[in-house]
């Protein structure tokens, strides 16, 4: 053995890296089948940081083609209930610059909306029932509907389907429990001395 | 004497509790109303269990069931109820919630009422059901139910109870005023708890020597049991629950765990002396001390107040002058917020009421840059760098704010004290903490909706296969029927698929002698019936109208037809 090698030097060089080469790509298939990952998941994580409203205000048929999308190199702006946050978040994601809300999909708003329905005016024509996309809207043919209020997403697309116009975004009360410290307005006058407040003002 | 440790950190503010302790605990007449919030504590409310109109005796109850979760709450004076609604409370957001509004009657009558007076005989679980049917939240600020507290869910038993009458805040001194005059009430509140946890082997109240007054009457009071009074240098924030476990024991509650962990239970005066009083003498939780204090009140002193007094009426007795007041503070100057209304009731948590002057509390200068100098991370006293928190703050990063253990920070204040620049750092990590709670609860909800909008789009595919599949086999057995008839005849008209079904009908009567049989008892059926027939217009021409007749008349010759049809057939069947 030792003797053929030495004779053949090249061969034996060959022979070895050869064999290394069949051994380790071997290896790497076999841990390509075995630790296979389903899916792309940055589809996945993107559609976490989504708001999951299903609104379809980006043009897309729920959050998840829009994170499709997005992984295929779509704007990351087209969110309006997930607003400026979502757009930050999906930006830190993905390592891009975060750029302002696209205007033309809507306008961030500063108070979440859910659907309420005016049920004395409910005709019960399961109109809205189909149009919501989590099925937060309980009813059926001809008899009043009425809405989830923690399944509600606030998505807005239970409102043009209603032929007699009886349902109502209204904005969800803050009550005492879900109030939390308003953030201290930011340090923008510098100069202390403009500011310190006479007794009169502040009585 | 126990050994003590020091917590890192803390501040020495001016302490400026003498003012109030120059008079002993006073009492205030009854006010004409009295306004009961029914969220006192952490945990839902429970539901209104009294009515507009209806009268209400001292601690009766004023709500319906309640469990460890949901206290409830009692009326503190007789009268009638006469307004069950939405008013300002003590709560910093300065918005309102439900509160049960009674006029009192002025007599205080007190509803029946009775303790126990051996409470060693009773059994553990009733006494906590006792002390939850008293409605007793943690009374040092946070409102924590104590019977949750005294009643740990993991199975780790309670070895060291500990009695927190630091009261490190300054300008408070309800619990300094409360163990002087209410010390033997005190002292039967740590026996109750004793028994209920079992008999813990150390019993230790954690005082600051700022108060040698009640050190001298609890040593002097409790000098042969097992309970240790333990003095250790005052400082700010001594009297926070996990600090006051450190000093102590020189133990740390886990980030995020709490005293139990240790097998360690801490406990409030005022609470002790609710116990002791819900126990013994059988009254719930209407009362307590609070401390009423500032330079805009002509007065300074301590009051056993009843809950739901409205600060405007303690202030009232109190020469409180509101020109000289820069703002009016529910609990001390550290941690305490600064109420909108003078209407806002007194509640289980309010300990101090604090009017100071403009002197004394100028109002907060406007915040500046941070220079970096590192005196907040000094003060901490729960080791935290609030200036990285700070940048994270004002950045929203919300993962970094975590990663910094933000939810260690327990808010004392120390750091804004400290910080040369004024910044209100308390207040960003306050709001900080508010976002995140909130982004954790909007994650949850995200998820929910991104299961159902799932479950949806699974649901409406799975009906659209079923409608496909069935469609499908309508065409496949359309289209089989078409190609049999083409097969069969290829210009099929009426009458070929009447002969057709006639003839299908044909092969299904097996034998001739079946078919026999059938007619023979068909033309039986139809005679029997043309009798009755002819019966029933025999009948209708004697006694009937013509109408009758006439439909009489028409059923026979249907009648007869069916005979001779049946026959003709039979006939044909035996040629």
């Amino acid at each position: 053995m030792i003797d053929a090698i030495a004779q053949q030097p090249m061969l034996a060089a060959l022979f070895a890296l050869v064999s290394l080469g069949i051994v380790f790509g071997g290896l790497l298939g076999f841990a390509a089948e075995k630790f296979k990952v389903k899916g792309d998941p940055i589809i996945e994580q993107i559609d976490n940081l989504l708001p999951q409203t299903q609104c379809g205000q980006c043009g897309f048929p729920g959050c998840r083609p829009y994170a499709q999308s997005i992984a295929d190199g779509d704007a990351i702006n087209k969110c309006p209930p997930g607003g400026q946050a979502t757009i930050n978040a999906i930006a830190n994601l993905l390592d891009v610059p975060a750029p302002a809300l696209d205007e033309e999909h809507g306008e961030e708003e500063e108070i979440k909306t859910i659907a309420y329905i005016r049920e004395d005016e409910c005709i019960g024509c399961t109109k809205c029932i189909q149009a919501c996309p989590v099925d937060a809207i309980l009813g059926a043919a001809k008899l009043m509907h009425t809405v989830i209020v923690s399944e509600c997403t606030g998505c807005d697309l239970c409102v043009e389907p209603c032929p007699v116009d009886c349902i109502d975004m209204l904005p969800v009360i803050q009550g005492i429990v879900q109030w939390h410290w308003p953030s201290p307005a930011s340090n923008i006058d510098l100069i202390a001395t403009s500011k310190i407040p006479r007794r009169e003002d502040a009585a | 004497m126990s050994r003590i440790w020091e917590t890192p950190g803390g501040v020495h503010p001016p302490e400026n509790k003498q003012q109030s302790m120059t008079h002993s605990i006073g009492h205030l007449p009854l006010p004409a109303t009295l306004v009961i919030p029914l969220h006192q504590h952490i945990g839902a409310p429970a539901k209104v269990g009294v009515t507009v109109g209806q009268t209400v005796l001292k601690g009766q109850k004023l709500t319906d069931a309640s469990n460890l979760n949901n206290l409830p709450v009692h009326a503190s004076s007789s009268g009638t109820v006469i307004a069950i609604d939405d008013r300002p409370v003590a709560h910093p957001s300065g918005l309102n919630a439900l509160c049960v509004t009674i006029a009192s009657d002025g007599k205080d009558q007190w509803i029946e009422h009775a303790g126990i007076s051996d409470f060693r005989q009773c059994d553990p679980h009733n006494l906590l059901q006792m002390i939850t049917e008293a409605g007793i939240a943690g009374m040092g600020g946070a409102g924590f139910p104590a019977a949750i507290k005294l009643s740990p869910s993991n199975d780790k038993p309670v070895d060291t109870l500990i009695i927190n009458a630091t009261e490190c805040e300054p300008y408070i001194t309800a619990d300094d005023a409360a163990m002087q005059e209410k010390t033997q009430d005190l002292i039967q509140g740590i026996e109750i708890v004793g028994h209920i946890l079992n008999n813990p082997s150390r019993v230790l109240v954690g005082i600051e020597n700022n108060k040698p007054q009640a050190i001298k009457v609890l040593r002097s009071h409790i000098k042969e049991r097992s309970i240790e009074v333990v003095s250790f240098p005052a400082k700010y924030p001594s009297g926070g629950e996990k600090q006051l476990i450190y000093i102590l024991t020189g133990r740390e509650v886990p980030s995020g765990g709490l005293p139990s962990d240790l097998g360690m239970v801490c406990l409030n005066i005022g609470t002790l002396i609710a116990i002791k009083r819900a126990i013994i003498d059988g009254e719930p939780l209407i009362s307590r001390i609070t401390t009423v204090t500032g330079e805009a009140c002509g007065v300074n002193r301590n009051y056993e107040v009843l809950i739901g007094t409205p600060i405007s009426h303690l202030l009232a007795h109190n020469e409180f002058d509101e020109r000289n007041c820069s703002r009016l503070i529910m609990g001390g100057p550290m941690m305490g917020f600064s109420l909108t209304s003078t209407e806002v009731p007194v509640v289980k948590t309010t300990n101090c009421i604090l009017a100071p002057s403009y002197s004394e509390i100028p109002s907060d200068l406007p915040a500046q840059a941070c220079i970096r100098c590192g005196l907040c991370a000094e003060a901490c006293p729960a080791s935290l760098l609030p200036q990285q928190l700070f940048w994270y703050a004002q950045a929203k990063d919300q993962e970094r704010l975590e990663a910094h253990n933000l939810f260690d920070c327990i808010e004392c204040g120390a750091c804004s004290y400290v910080c040369p620049s004024n910044i209100p750092l308390v207040q960003h990590y306050r709001s900080s903490k508010g976002e995140i709670r909130k982004a954790n609860i909007d994650k949850i909800d995200s998820d929910n909706a991104r299961q159902r909008f799932e479950f949806r789009k699974l649901r409406l595919e799975q009906a659209d296969e079923q409608r496909q599949v069935k469609r499908e086999a309508r065409r496949l057995a359309t289209e089989q029927a078409r190609a049999t008839n083409s097969s069969a005849q290829s210009g099929s008209s009426a009458a070929d698929i009447i002969a057709a079904a006639q003839q299908r009908a044909m092969t299904k009567q097996s034998t001739p002698e079946q078919q026999k049989a059938k007619f023979e008892r068909a033309l039986l059926a139809a005679e029997s019936r043309l009798e009755e027939a002819e019966n029933r217009l025999t009948e209708a021409t004697a006694h009937g109208t013509t109408e009758q007749q006439a439909i009489c008349s028409a059923s026979l010759e249907s009648a007869r037809q069916k005979v001779d049809q049946t026959q003709n057939r039979l006939k044909e069947l035996s040629d």
